[in-house]
């Protein structure tokens, strides 16, 4: 497991041990890598959560016209193994979860602790100020930095 | 009739059983899904926890009776310090869960849940 952030770290491990979910990706809402656990390439994380981030501002958008609420979760179900997406708000900001399960477990245990690790999340959260915007100038090496912290290498 | 709300399949199981002395509460759950069908539950109980960690266990024990060349179980009974949880998994992947008190008629329960949920299944 990686965290840019090493208190996310407890929270996700104990997510992962009590789901039993087999991939987790945390994320801003503009894509931006948290935490994974599971994924072997970087390319395979800036994809999920490219796409990840594109869904639930999809979703929302799709709210909003609807004239509802947020929805809470997105889940897709699968035969082999399924997918739930999830955004929530963090001191941080607003965070989306991606995680990929399979059949050893159900989408209502991984919505229960999913919610438990959000709940864990807001309150180990540090309160000091965010961390700036990234610079377009700044973009590649941040990048770069994310992915080496994220990969350990 | 005008006025009064159809009641489904589900309601009436769930009300047989919730009127079992003892019963705390009864849900309706998806085994596989882990997620809450229909319930009638006391305040203060979290359906959604019940349904996910009922259903789970359900569904590992049944691995487990049939990995020992048993069938899968009828009806299950977790008892606890304050209580006990219930479930009788029915066919279409519903088990009817419910959690009842110390001083609950165990045997009328099981009875009732068994009935209910071959009547829901």
């Amino acid at each position: 497991m990686r965290a840019l952030e090493p208190w996310v770290l407890q929270p996700l491990q104990t997510f992962l041990t009590e789901s039993s979910a087999r991939l987790i990706l945390l994320m801003t809402t503009s894509g931006q890598v948290i935490a994974q656990h599971g994924f072997s390439r970087s390319f395979e994380v800036m994809t999920a959560a490219a796409l990840g981030s594109a869904i639930v501002a999809s979703t929302e958008e799709l709210a909003r016209i609807m004239g509802s609420p947020r929805f809470g979760a997105l889940v897709h179900g699968g035969n082999r193994q399924s997918c739930m997406l999830s955004a929530f708000g963090t001191p941080r900001g607003r965070w989306i979860g991606l995680v990929v399960f399979g059949p050893e477990t159900s989408v209502g245990i991984v919505q229960l602790f999913f919610d438990q690790m959000v709940e864990a999340l807001v309150s180990a959260a540090p309160r000091e100020q965010p961390a700036p915007p990234v610079l377009a100038e700044n973009f590649e090496r941040e990048l770069d930095t994310s992915l080496k912290e994220l990969f350990g290498r | 009739m005008a006025g009064t709300a159809r009641m489904t399949a589900a309601d009436v199981a769930l009300e047989r059983v919730t009127q079992v002395p003892g019963v705390r509460g009864s849900l309706l759950i998806s085994a596989t899904d882990g997620l809450v069908v229909a319930e009638r539950l006391m305040d203060g109980i979290d359906g959604r926890a019940i349904a996910a960690l009922a259903a789970n266990l359900v569904l590992r024990l049944g691995r487990a009776t049939v990995g020992a060349g048993l069938q899968s179980p009828r009806f299950v009974h977790l008892r606890g310090n304050a209580g006990s949880v219930l479930a009788a998994p029915g066919t279409d992947d519903l088990v009817l869960v419910a959690l009842v008190g110390l001083d609950a008629n165990l045997g009328l329960a099981r009875l009732e849940m068994l009935d209910a949920v071959g009547r829901v299944s």
